[in-house]
């Protein structure tokens, strides 16, 4: 059954609209990136309950992310963002250096140029002892406050499916593998699946994919099998700080907004929300991100639309081109006499 | 001491003289950092799309496919206007690439044994699931026409042999009124994507598509129909190549920021190949494939070589845009500037 709404737009009930009548409360994720910490505990939990395969262990040179970006292997992704950023009316040196995501070549080269400015050209690293500030009397963290701040921060973003209202990847999948659950999540069916591929194309955000050496798509279920059986996903249930939340949609949406609210009140105006408006190119996201800068810079999109929104355009031109088609073979035997 | 009197540790170092970044107003500010344009930002340059899994096989198909429908259009028509020899080489042509496009198809998938979860549902929000049905609906039709003419003459008078050359008329003509839509899904395929040199692209793609189908069919009937019935064949492949030729220039023009995909690389190489080849076969159906049978063979093979290498040419460019996150990042950025929803903060 489709409804207005079905495939673009804000939609309030996506489990009903998939044929689920009765069904429990839509969940998902808040992901408050703000009070994350890096640690990966979800990406290890998440590994270790839905049994997925290694990612390979690579050292991608991205500050502490190994991961590079969710896939067929990895479920959820903690990025890591190293930004030197100037406070205030501050200069913090850097005005004429690369900012905003390092990049290993960039970096290099300007440490390289720094170093040749050193007293010895850079050979005194290693020889020399340098003060870390260990052993301490004081707390680890004692000295957080305003007066530790530097002109550098780290960003650590835990991603994940978003669970989209209008799911890209559901809707190109030719088999029906995927599915739309009664919890409002979208899911694969292992057992269904042909590996065709269409729905790593289908979605916006380049998280689902097919497993080498296994040809079926894979990626996050929100763990429906926990969900079935009452309890939260495993992501969320490891992590340390709850920057990973669980709990009804409407809920983490709420609580979404008085954390922006919060830290808007704190000043830190950089906080947004990302995929909480039900009206945007996806219909809102299952997995709200609070984040610090703009998506991209965590490779997120930043106005991610469905492919679906266009459906009726392109098949409005492809029956033009099919009769354009029709129209060419006929005067091709209409439009001269036989030699 | 001064320094400077100490042998340097990298004489003789090629990158001595290398570009030092360094404190504003060393240099005049004349050094830019390499940082490419301020507006983009990204993750470490990573891709925010996953490239298309698919390899050579879909855009073979995508080849094969157009080439199917066209023949089946040309067969149909042939046999209504009593040319045989067009008909025989048309019919049999759809039949082999419908044949060697179930198996691309098929040989593509992750798990080739389960093709047949294809046909579990018919979901019309999914082009590969309404291409499935257009193809099943098809292929019986393009089948049996194409086997009837290669039924031996020897069988010919036999039972069978008559049902099937009986069968073959009505077949034909179901293959072609399902053809139409076998050349144009395709398009939708691709564009019904996240892929933004696809998607973008999703109004000119269905005319490159259908005239890239007119005019692989028109070649294919030139190449292999005698020049006397080769009449339809020629003037169908100069319709579809002036076709492909026009929406792949629009292609070009009219795509904004994706649009580069398109015109630069590999892609870019590929669809300027194939516009050559295209033109050259279409001047040459037009002209020489009229009178020399050399002649309709090479313009043939032309218009069929610049019809597949416009197909991966188009491939290619999808791909390709998907690798680099500024196809990603700056037209949506773009986009919430223009609607004020991206006010930068802070």
């Amino acid at each position: 059954m489709t409804r207005e709404n079905s495939f673009y737009g804000p939609l309030e009930d996506p489990a009903a609209d998939a044929g689920h009548l009765d069904h429990p409360e839509r969940v998902g994720f808040f992901t408050d990136t703000s009070v994350c910490i890096g640690c990966k505990a979800c990406e290890v939990a998440c590994k270790e309950w839905n049994l997925v395969p290694e990612d390979g262990f690579n050292l991608l040179g991205m500050s502490f992310d190994n991961t590079g970006m969710l896939g067929a292997d990895s479920w959820r992704h903690v990025a890591f963002i190293e930004q030197p950023r100037r406070l205030g009316g501050q200069d913090a040196g850097v005005a004429g250096l690369p900012t905003g995501p390092s990049r290993i070549e960039e970096t290099t080269e300007v440490v390289s140029a720094a170093l040749r400015e050193t007293e010895r050209g850079g050979g005194e690293l290693g020889t020399e002892s340098v003060d870390l500030g260990f052993p301490s009397f004081e707390l680890p963290g004692a000295g957080n406050g305003a007066e530790a701040r530097t002109d550098f921060r780290w960003l650590m973003a835990s991603d994940v499916c978003k669970h989209c209202t209008h799911a890209g990847c559901l809707d190109v999948c030719p088999t029906g593998a995927l599915f739309r659950t009664e919890f409002g999540t979208v899911v694969v069916q292992e057992d269904i699946c042909n590996g065709c591929g269409y729905c790593v194309s289908g979605c916006p955000y380049g998280v689902i994919d097919r497993r080498e050496g296994d040809g079926r798509a894979w990626k996050c279920t929100l763990c429906y099998d926990r969900l079935r059986d009452g309890l939260e996903p495993a992501c969320a249930k490891a992590c340390p700080t709850d920057s990973i939340q669980f709990g009804p949609l409407a809920e983490l949406r709420e609580r979404a907004q008085e954390r922006l609210e919060q830290l808007h009140a704190d000043g830190v105006s950089e906080a947004r929300l990302y995929g909480e408006s039900p009206d945007d190119g996806v219909g809102g996201h299952g997995a709200v991100f609070l984040l610090l800068d703009e998506p991209e810079v965590y490779g997120l999109p930043p106005d991610p639309v469905v492919p679906t929104r266009d459906a009726g355009a392109m098949w409005r031109s492809a029956a033009v081109a099919a009769s354009a088609f029709v129209v060419a073979a006929l005067s091709a035997f209409l439009g001269r006499a036989r030699p | 001491m001064n320094r400077r009197e100490e042998p340097r540790s990298d004489t003789g170092a090629a990158d001595t003289r290398a570009r030092v970044f360094s404190r504003r107003g060393d240099d005049g500010g004349s050094e830019r950092p390499v940082v490419p344009r301020a507006e983009f930002r990204s993750y470490y340059d990573r891709p925010v799309l996953k490239p298309p899994v698919w390899e050579w096989k879909i855009p073979a198909y995508l080849f094969t496919g157009g080439l199917s429908a066209g023949s089946a259009m040309l067969g149909a028509g042939a046999d209504l206007t009593g040319r045989p020899g067009l008909r025989r080489a048309a019919r049999v042509g759809a039949l082999g690439s419908l044949v060697a496009s179930m198996y691309l198809l098929v040989a593509d998938l992750g798990r080739p044994e389960r093709f047949l979860h294809m046909l579990r549902v018919a979901k019309p929000s999914s082009p590969m699931s309404v291409g499935t049905w257009i193809l099943v609906a098809y292929g019986p039709g393009a089948a049996l026409a194409g086997a009837a003419e290669l039924v031996p003459p020897r069988l010919r008078a036999t039972r069978p042999g008559r049902l099937l050359r009986w069968a073959a008329r009505p077949a034909g003509l179901s293959a072609a009124a399902f053809a139409p839509g076998v050349a144009s899904y395709t398009a939708v395929l691709l564009s019904h994507t996240a892929v933004p040199a696809w998607h973008e692209a999703h109004r000119q793609l269905p005319f490159v598509f259908t005239g890239s189908a007119s005019a692989s069919g028109g070649g294919f009937g030139m190449v292999f129909a005698p020049v006397a019935q080769a009449g339809p064949a020629r003037r169908l492949g100069v319709v579809g190549a002036t076709a492909e030729l026009v929406a792949s220039r629009l292609v070009d023009r009219r795509l904004g920021y994706a649009g580069q995909a398109y015109t630069t690389g590999r892609a870019h190489r590929l669809r300027r190949l194939s516009e050559y080849l295209t033109l050259a076969g279409a001047v040459g159906a037009a002209s020489i494939a009229r009178r020399s049978r050399v002649g309709a063979a090479a313009s043939g093979l032309a218009l069929l070589a610049g019809s597949a290498l416009q197909r991966f040419g188009v491939f290619e460019a999808g791909v390709e845009s998907t690798k680099d996150p500024r196809y990603v990042v700056v037209p949506q950025r773009e986009r919430l500037e223009q609607t004020g929803r991206g006010s930068r903060q802070a």
